[in-house]
């Protein structure tokens, strides 16, 4: 043991921190990660897409909302390497004359926003909920699971659309496109919390029996603390490979509502509307415009799918 | 001529910290007609033995050296298909759990008629019938009619028996069974190991026991083969190697088990295993923090009674009242713990002796009756005000060292945590000095406080949940099969622990165990627990030497004695 | 075997009440129904007069009985936009979608089962590493694109087959099938695979996942130790052991068929429920929406039947009670 040494008089926070980097190196799951090559690919090809999405005014070579510097008669131009290419624009223009490879930077931007948040909306609702469910147990968690049940039984979705055509009776048309952002967050967020209030109410039903639970309750802690202290920390595993499979999910979700047309509006483009919008042009030979917008998207849920997969693995001890 | 023939077997397990030898060179004769014991403590590498010899090695273990040969012809190194035929047709293998060694989803006669008619050229009927005439010779009853029920409407003893009938259904020579006990009643072990031992001789087969139990070993094997980290460090006839071991390790082994004749004052130690424990450091209570502010006024009468409590629990809810079904785990049930002794329960499982440790742990509420502890009647307190002055003075140990630790908490935080919820110490300097005096005193060391628990071994693991019991400085401690999840030498170490803790801090104790020869070497008076009722109570000595209730003398004569015992 | 279906129907029964309550929620509280049934210039008076004709200031109570009895017996009242019974547009479009998702369904088990049982069997191998490669693209990529991709390779490029509709239909009673012309079956393929690819992978996936749990247990190691052989431990041990979650999975496929079918239904222009759901959300036309619940909560509540007594017929725990005191 490297670290045998620790004792209290050494354990200052910044020891304990260092110690606890030192065991993560050490670590099973930090070992696989290393023997893993597609796994370390598609980390840091999520880490460059997010990177980029997020300082997308710093990388794209354009601001394609700038009406400024749009200039119509370059529309519809193809990728470089093709013939009536232009070198100023990497993959191309759309039909208004923006450039694809800025559009898409900014439209990741976008749909990396709504996948972010809804993941984090419905974490929290799911943990909640789940912890609620599987330590109490009885008739809040037979009313819990039963809403879930039949709730998962409703695809995210169509959850989602119907949330969202509900919304839109709800809100003045008016605002419609002011809050369209918000409606889509909402909408997957509150689709999605069923499979995170699942999982963390399965563990803690496990959890919960465990001696180290009984142990607590018998020192007298009160159950909100055992939750916190105790139970959640050790289903933090599972939340985390369902999150990581949840962005990915959340951003095809959100892709597939604006492609719909209920999602972002075109003012605002991610990446479901860019394809939505290009997909007009694939029959007249301008390819581009959508199928880009489309590699990228698939490209970025590929990468986090393949993260998520290998964590999934990872943290299963059962596997290795 | 012997039937299965080892010679010189080395297996490694690789893994990325590094090869591990699991055996090391190891020499075994099976004759037939003959049973075999192979003994040894976790980690020993006796199970993989046999899952070598029947080509069952989990990946990425593998055989590295040596040879084995069954009527003289190797087997080791057969090609797949060759060895499928000999699986089940010559050599038999028994696992140790019945419960999960059955396909739920076929009936037993199913599963049975697929075993057969794989190895032989028989005709469905012809299997069937065989499969009946099995189920008959092992000892079940209407076999009949039971050939077309499916495993789990067969209780734990009797799917045992299907799996032995399993194992033996096309002849083979040789039969390899790991723990078949392990996971059954004592009074089902000794049945079980009757049939394995009436089929050996009857049908010559040799049979190898691979198993961590003595009493088993004792019981039913001709010879034994003890083994310690991957060697054989003794092998011979069991009588002798029981009786007179020669190696300092058997001999260590031997006196750590605890003897069901006669109470011993204190285990002796165990020196041989490696890691070598620390003297205990005896304490002066009356200056150390653990026997400060000991304010409670000692009343009169007992510390604990219990009065008719029952435990009953649903075991299907239903929405309406009668389709509902009930379990009854504890049926009226009364006894009283004196202060400053340690009261055994000894049961089988199922007995409801863990639902009575809960109950009067607070766990569980009683669905009648009522627990006092030190005369107040605690069954009836509701708010955590009045409850935490009883929850500070009653404290439990669990019996899974390996889930009664939260393992993202570091040892000091598991220690600590019973003590700031009570308030024990003014300051966290104190609470540090508080934890590090534990964990010496428990002969962990201080060190121990900035680890976490997957860094320790169950003994180790099960010291912690001893600190932490005794961090809320309590008068009466539960011990609910503190150390059946122990190897023995190490269930020696721990029991001589709570011994002397005992003493030191004078302390009440519940100690609830199955293990009559530990009740044995633990209580001062004991209470035999079946089916949710108590049988008798009685002073240790007394039960031991004159049981009354027709049960407890049952159990008595089931229970595996080590004859070889050297008499003190 | 009755007591458990009678006590699953009276589950289902609360079930379609709970989705029937949301739907009704919807009427009560989405926009005005009165707004989008009068003229423009309607006078406050004939508000009121059709507000009174409707029923709608009675007892909230008395509106969902009203509401539940109607939906109960196939009267989902007018559609705001079409101006016709929702009743009718549904029999009109539902042949369609269940056409589509019946033939998606069938793709997905006929050929994600049997790659879900090769990768568990032979985890390191190379195919089921191509498989496994594939499946995760399969996950990753968005239906609708991938409907946009085949409609460009195998319409616009190759010009293979149609690239929108359900091609020439055959009238059997209510129900139109587009499965008895050979111009049907070409315009289904295309969506059929589109729709079906994304369950398939997820079929293939659950199936690998159960096989390899499976293979861990007791009773195949005793199997083996047994000697029977590979085929019998795998087939017949490990396959029907792992038919129980797969089941589940598959009633719950069935149900995301369907909603994934307004995607393809919308990339595809198949005139199918999914697109008169969209346009009903986009319209805000509630009589279609609340339909479009009520149908989906029906079928999943069937669909859960059916798999409660597949479970029941698979798996003897459920069916046999313990054994009482055979000790």
């Amino acid at each position: 043991m490297a670290n045998s040494e620790l004792t209290a008089k050494t354990a200052t926070p910044l020891a304990r921190m260092a110690d606890a980097f030192r065991r993560g190196l050490d670590s099973d799951v930090f070992h696989s990660f290393k023997h893993s090559p597609v796994t370390i690919v598609a980390t840091v090809v999520t880490l460059v897409m997010i990177g980029a999405s997020v300082f997308a005014n710093l990388v794209a070579p354009h601001n394609p909302f700038d009406m400024a510097t749009i200039d119509m008669l370059d529309s519809e131009l193809p990728p470089v390497w093709e013939e009536m290419g232009m070198s100023k624009y990497l993959l191309g223009t759309d039909n208004l004359g923006r450039d694809v490879f800025s559009t898409i930077l900014y439209g990741s931007r976008v749909s990396l926003f709504v996948g972010f948040t809804s993941v984090v909306l419905s974490m929290v609702i799911g943990i909640a909920l789940g912890l609620i469910a599987g330590y109490k147990g009885g008739l809040i968690d037979a009313f819990i699971m039963r809403v879930a049940e039949i709730q998962l039984s409703f695809p995210t979705i169509l959850v989602a659309l119907l949330i969202n055509g509900v919304m839109r009776g709800v809100l003045p048309p008016s605002q419609h496109a002011d809050l369209a952002i918000l409606v889509l967050v909402l909408s997957i967020g509150l689709s999605n919390w069923v499979q995170f209030a699942r999982t963390v109410r399965a563990s803690t039903l496990v959890e919960r029996n465990k001696e180290y639970v009984l142990a607590a309750r018998l020192i007298g802690v009160k159950p909100f603390f055992i939750m916190v202290r105790h139970v959640l920390p050790n289903v933090m595993g599972p939340i985390l490979v369902i999150a990581t499979l949840g962005l990915a999910s959340a951003v095809l979700t959100e892709a597939t509502l604006s492609f719909l047309g209920v999602g972002v509006p075109p003012t605002e483009p991610s990446l479901g509307t860019l394809i939505n919008v290009g997909s007009d042009y694939l029959f007249s030979g301008s390819w581009w415009i959508t199928i880009f917008p489309g590699a990228a998207l698939a490209v970025l849920v590929l990468a986090v799918n393949l993260v998520g997969d290998w964590l999934r693995d990872a943290l299963n001890p059962k596997l290795r | 001529m012997a039937l299965l023939n080892i010679q010189d077997m080395k297996i490694q397990f690789p893994s990325r910290r590094g090869t591990v030898e699991a055996v090391k060179g190891i020499s075994l004769e099976v004759n037939g007609g003959e049973i075999v014991g192979v003994v040894g403590e976790s980690g020993a590498g006796k199970s993989t033995i046999g899952n070598a010899v029947i080509g069952l090695l989990e990946a990425p273990g593998r055989m590295t050296g040596g040879v084995v040969s069954l009527h003289n012809e190797r087997i080791d190194n057969l090609p797949f298909q060759t060895l499928q035929k000999i699986r089940g047709r010559k050599i038999g293998m028994i696992f140790q759990d019945p419960l999960t060694s059955l396909n739920p989803l076929f009936t037993v006669g199913q599963q049975l008629v697929e075993t057969v008619r794989t190895h032989l050229d028989m005709s469905e009927s012809d299997a069937r019938k065989r499969a009946i005439e099995m189920l008959d010779e092992v000892g079940i009853a209407d076999a009949e009619n039971r050939v077309d029920q499916y495993p789990h409407q067969f209780s734990g003893g009797m799917r045992q028996r299907v799996v032995i009938a399993l194992a033996l259904a096309v002849n083979p020579k040789l039969v390899i069974a790991d723990e078949p006990t392990t996971a059954l009643d004592v009074s089902i072990q000794a049945q079980i190991l009757d049939l394995i031992r009436k089929l050996c001789k009857e049908r010559n087969v040799g049979v190898i026991i691979i198993t961590h139990d003595m009493g088993v070993i004792a019981e039913i094997t001709d010879r034994v083969a003890v083994m310690y980290r991957g060697k054989i460090v003794e092998l011979g006839q069991t009588e002798q190697v029981l009786g007179r071991p020669e190696h300092p390790y058997t001999k260590s082994l031997m006196a750590a088990v605890p003897r069901s004749d006669v109470k011993l004052d204190r285990f002796p130690r165990v020196s041989y295993s490696d890691g070598e424990v620390k003297q205990h450091q005896h304490i002066d209570i009356h200056s150390h923090w653990l026997g400060k502010s000991r304010d409670y006024v000692q009343k009169d009468g007992p510390l604990v009674r219990c009065e008719n409590i029952s435990m009953r629990f649903t075991s299907r809810y239903s929405i309406i009242p009668s389709w509902r079904k009930y379990f009854l785990a504890v049926d009226d049930v009364s006894f009283d713990i004196k202060h400053g002794e340690i009261f055994g329960v000894v049961g089988e499982s199922g007995s409801g002796k863990s639902t009575v440790a809960r109950m009067i742990s607070g766990l569980y509420t009683p669905s009648k009756g009522k627990i006092y502890f030190d005369n107040t009647s605690v069954s009836d307190l509701k708010t955590d005000k009045e409850l935490d002055p009883f929850r500070r003075q009653i404290q439990m140990i669990f019996q899974d060292p390996y889930s009664s630790l939260n393992p993202r908490m570091r040892v000091f935080d598991v220690i600590a945590e019973p003590i700031r919820h009570h308030r024990l110490a003014e300051s966290k300097e104190q609470v540090t000095q508080i934890v590090e005096d534990l964990l010496e005193h428990v002969e962990l060391g201080r060190q121990a406080a900035w680890k976490y628990p997957h860094e320790f071994s169950g003994g180790q693991r099960q010291r912690i949940s001893i600190a932490r019991a005794l961090a809320t400085r309590p008068r009466f401690l539960i011990c609910d099969e503190p150390t059946s999840a122990l190897d023995v030498s190490i269930q020696a170490q721990i029991l001589n622990l709570l011994k002397d803790l005992q003493q030191e801090l004078g302390l009440t104790m519940l100690f609830i165990s199955h293990d009559l020869p530990v009740i044995r070497q633990m209580c001062d008076r004991v209470a035999v627990m079946q089916n949710g009722k108590i049988v008798e109570v009685a002073e240790t000595e007394k039960l031991f030497t004159d049981p009354q209730h027709p049960y407890t003398q049952r159990l008595l004569t089931l229970m595996p004695t080590l004859n070889f015992q050297a008499a003190v | 075997m009755l007591k458990f279906i009678a006590g699953r129907l009276v589950q289902s029964v609360f079930v379609m009440l709970f989705v029937g309550a949301i739907a009704f929620t919807l009427f009560q509280f989405v926009g005005d129904p009165i707004n989008s049934m009068v003229a423009e210039d309607a006078t406050m008076a004939e508000r009121e007069a059709l507000r009174e004709r409707l029923g709608l200031n009675d007892p909230i109570v008395v509106q969902f009985a009203r509401f539940a009895g109607n939906m109960a017996t196939g009267d989902f009242g007018f559609s705001y936009q079409h101006k016709r019974p929702v009743s009718d547009l549904i029999v009109e479009r539902l042949p369609a979608t269940l056409e589509l998702a019946g033939l998606s369904v069938v793709l997905a088990l006929l050929i994600g089962i049997p790659m879900g049982v090769y990768t568990g069997l032979h985890r390191y191998g190379v195919i089921s590493k191509v498989f496994m490669t594939l499946s995760l693209i399969g996950v990753s990529l968005p239906t609708f694109l991938i409907g946009i991709l085949f409609i460009y390779l195998f319409s616009v490029i190759l010009g293979w087959l149609p690239s929108f509709g359900r091609g020439d239909t055959v009238q059997l009673g209510w129900w139109s099938t587009g499965l008895l012309t050979a111009s049907g079956w070409s315009a289904i393929i295309l969506p059929a695979v589109t729709l079906g690819l994304f369950q398939m992978t997820l079929v293939m996936r659950l199936v690998r996942a159960e096989m390899m749990e499976v293979l861990r247990t007791d009773y195949i190691k005793f199997a083996r130790a047994r000697g029977l052989s590979n085929r019998a431990v795998h087939f017949g041990h490990a396959l029907k052991n792992t038919m129980v979650p797969v089941i589940t999975i598959t009633g719950l496929q069935i149900g995301s068929l369907i909603a994934f079918a307004i995607i393809t239904e919308t990339v595809f222009q198949w005139p199918g429920m999914g697109r008169l759901f969209l346009q009903a959300i986009r319209q805000v036309d509630i009589p279609i929406m609340s339909a479009y619940l009520v149908m989906i909560g029906f079928f999943f509540v069937v669909i859960n039947l059916i798999v409660d007594i597949l479970y029941y017929v698979v798996d003897p725990r459920l069916r046999i009670d313990r054994a009482k005191g055979a000790n």
